[in-house]
């Protein structure tokens, strides 16, 4: 910034411009003051947000499925989001990734010329976001490994696909991520015939696969036994720091166990927010969805 | 390289398509009649169409009713080089083609331009389908439009272009079509040794299209595409720009079509728009049903079954030929979801348990 441009911003409109602007050295401009530690304006400077949602809304026939939704990830942070059913959790993801476009607001990754709202699914994808569904959605015709080699990380253009092999670094991430979900000896089998846990955890894999900036998970523990649960949780805690995860579940007893952080939605509001205990204690929280 | 081709098939299996593929390129030598051979060159393009076909049915997900237009255009290509390497030779002695005389024009239309030589028509025949193909599926795909939705776009598609092709103004014959061809790059294309080329091309063709089809499926684009197929929003959230799957697949099967219209036409000695009616379109995708989707070799063994079956009702009972063909369709819908070569897997553990129980009384005595 040039120092000439110093014109100090005014307040009301109807007040002309002044002509002669008046030279302010840099030097003697007061510092500007530190954000107060509750500010929910992103500072991209002093706090790492690697992700941060402002202002959104979206409405499907009048509906408001999110009003006016502010939100910050930091990096590293492993996030719950909770609320009831139709609180918005699964709309806010698929704003986040792409597949819904929202009337107002914006979603930026890393800096704010990253809105995401403007970008396609895959170029999202490709910046950085990987997201797991709701109901578990592999590749049923391939094999597990295939699953895991379509999510890899990589150039995926048409000519690239089309000419590019495996390398062996590919194989050899390939058979780490099938360690670490525990579905090497599965890796010849056709995913759709994989136990509806095993599916959970194969699109974990892929999503490790992709190495996401952001990994949004949608319930990764419905319909899992109490032992793959817990697995879940270590592996989730595992891969906080390194990524960024916010998880979306309803089982109140596995977010407990791995919740630093609780974001509660509610009819498209974010009601409540911060750690486990003091959400838990908020009587809105209490009375709209923990009270249930 | 080597790898690739092992990738691709195992040693076996290439030996047994290299030694069908030498029995098809031999049967005219070994006693297949005159008569017969451009009818099985026939055969052999419908084959190319059939991968083109299950490329894209098969492999993408994407079910096509307007195949037979980039078949036909193809076609068209070719017919207009040997239309224009006749000229002065028709009943006006004009340079132009008889109908345009017939309609008066003077002049040929700019179209028509560049067709006297082989190479450029060869060279059409893939180009035009193929930019037809890109332009209307880039709109297509882009909008997402897909499903049975896409479908019936290709058919109204085109079943326009008959009717566009149907127009003595448009300029390629009309109704009558394109016909009395007399020579290909010189040669007589009732001589027996031209037709003997050409039935050898084809079968060139044909495997050579295999290739490709082989190496498109079993690239890590291929995987991309059958999981497009199978949830395309997943992938998209992988990354891929499914989009530009699409476009891409879709754009080749349309070429691969041109090229197995342009072998054709110099066969069959015809072209005209009855080969781009709906109902080809819907044949080729009952080729490829009766066949089994997904499996390429399939496709083409379809092809020739519901050609063969028709080529033998028609000239018995003439009349029956639809309605056979419509049961054909149900029945494989119903009961063969995987066509043929589903039903060749299916049977394999009753046929392996048949040969077990042959086996263990020899061995005993």
């Amino acid at each position: 910034m040039s120092a000439t441009a110093a014109t100090p911003p005014t307040m009301e409109d109807e007040r002309p411009t002044p002509i002669v602007s008046i030279v302010i050295p840099d030097s003697a401009l007061p510092d500007s003051p530190p954000p107060a530690d509750d500010s929910t304006l992103p500072d991209v400077g002093r706090r790492p947000y690697v992700l941060w949602v402002e202002d959104l809304s979206v409405s499907f026939d009048g509906f408001k499925a999110l009003n006016g939704v502010t939100l910050e990830l930091e990096t590293g942070e492993l996030r719950c989001l909770i609320g009831p059913n139709g609180a918005g959790k699964t709309t806010l993801m698929d704003v986040i990734t792409g597949k819904t476009r929202p009337d107002t607001g914006g979603v930026f990754l890393d800096r704010r010329e990253n809105d995401l709202t403007k970008l396609s699914e895959c170029r999202i994808a490709e910046l950085g976001v990987g997201r797991k569904f709701q109901r578990p959605t592999v590749f049923q015709g391939h094999t597990v490994y295939e699953n895991c080699e379509l999510a890899l990380r990589g150039r995926k253009g048409v000519w690239s696909t089309l000419f590019r092999r495996r390398t062996p670094a590919e194989r050899d991430r390939i058979q780490d991520i099938l360690k670490i979900i525990g579905l090497s000896e599965h890796a010849a089998r056709p995913a759709g015939l994989l136990a509806h846990g095993q599916k959970q955890w194969l699109e974990i894999g892929m999503l490790l696969a992709q190495d996401p900036k952001v990994l949004l998970v949608d319930e990764p523990v419905a319909g899992m036994t109490h032992a793959e649960m817990e697995r879940t949780a270590e592996l989730l805690r595992s891969l906080a720091g390194k990524h960024t995860i916010v998880v979306v579940e309803h089982d109140m007893e596995f977010v407990r166990s791995i919740a630093r952080r609780v974001t509660v939605l509610h009819e498209g509001r974010v009601l409540a927010d911060g750690p486990m205990a003091e959400v838990q204690a908020d009587p809105r929280v209490v009375e709209v969805y923990l009270g249930e | 390289m080597l790898t690739r081709l092992r990738e691709m098939h195992s040693p076996l299996a290439w030996g047994l398509i290299a030694g069908a593929a030498l029995l098809i390129a031999a049967l005219p030598a070994i006693g297949l009649p005159e008569y017969l051979v451009p009818q099985f060159g026939k055969f052999l393009c419908f084959g190319i169409a059939a991968l083109a076909m299950d490329l894209v049915w098969g492999y993408a997900g994407i079910l096509s009713l307007g195949h037979g237009l980039f078949f036909a255009l193809g076609g068209y290509s070719m017919g207009m080089y040997l239309m224009r390497s006749i000229a002065g030779e028709g009943v006006y002695r004009s340079a132009l083609p008889d109908f345009m005389v017939f309609l008066d024009w003077k002049t040929l239309p700019w179209y028509w331009s560049g067709f006297q030589s082989f190479g450029f028509a060869a060279v059409m025949s893939l180009v035009v389908p193929g930019v037809l193909a890109f332009v209307f599926g880039w709109f297509a795909f882009r909008s997402r439009i897909r499903g049975v939705y896409f479908s019936i776009v290709t058919q109204a598609l085109t079943y326009a272009a008959t009717l566009l092709f149907f127009q003595n103004a448009t300029g390629f014959g009309g109704n009558n079509g394109l016909t009395d061809f007399k020579r290909i790059l010189g040669a007589p294309l009732h001589d027996p040794t031209t037709r003997r080329t050409l039935y050898l091309v084809s079968a060139i063709a044909l495997l050579g299209t295999y290739f490709v089809c082989r190496f498109v499926v079993t690239s890590r684009l291929g995987r991309v595409l059958t999981a497009v197929r199978d949830a395309e929003l997943k992938t998209r959230f992988c990354g891929y720009e499914s989009t530009h799957y699409k476009v891409f697949v879709w754009t080749l099967s349309a070429m691969l079509c041109g090229l197995a219209g342009a072998l054709y036409v110099p066969q069959v000695g015809i072209i005209n728009p009855s080969e781009m009616q709906p109902s080809n379109s819907i044949e080729m995708a009952i080729w490829v049903a009766v066949g089994g989707r997904g499996t390429l070799l399939g496709a083409v063994l379809g092809a020739w079954l519901v050609v063969g079956g028709k080529s033998w009702l028609t000239a018995a009972i003439p009349s029956a030929w639809l309605y056979a063909l419509g049961a054909l369709f149900v029945i494989v819908t119903l009961f063969l979801p995987r066509g043929l070569v589903g039903l060749g897997a299916k049977l394999r553990p009753a046929v392996d348990m048949v040969i077990a129980r042959l086996r263990r009384p020899a061995k005993a005595t």
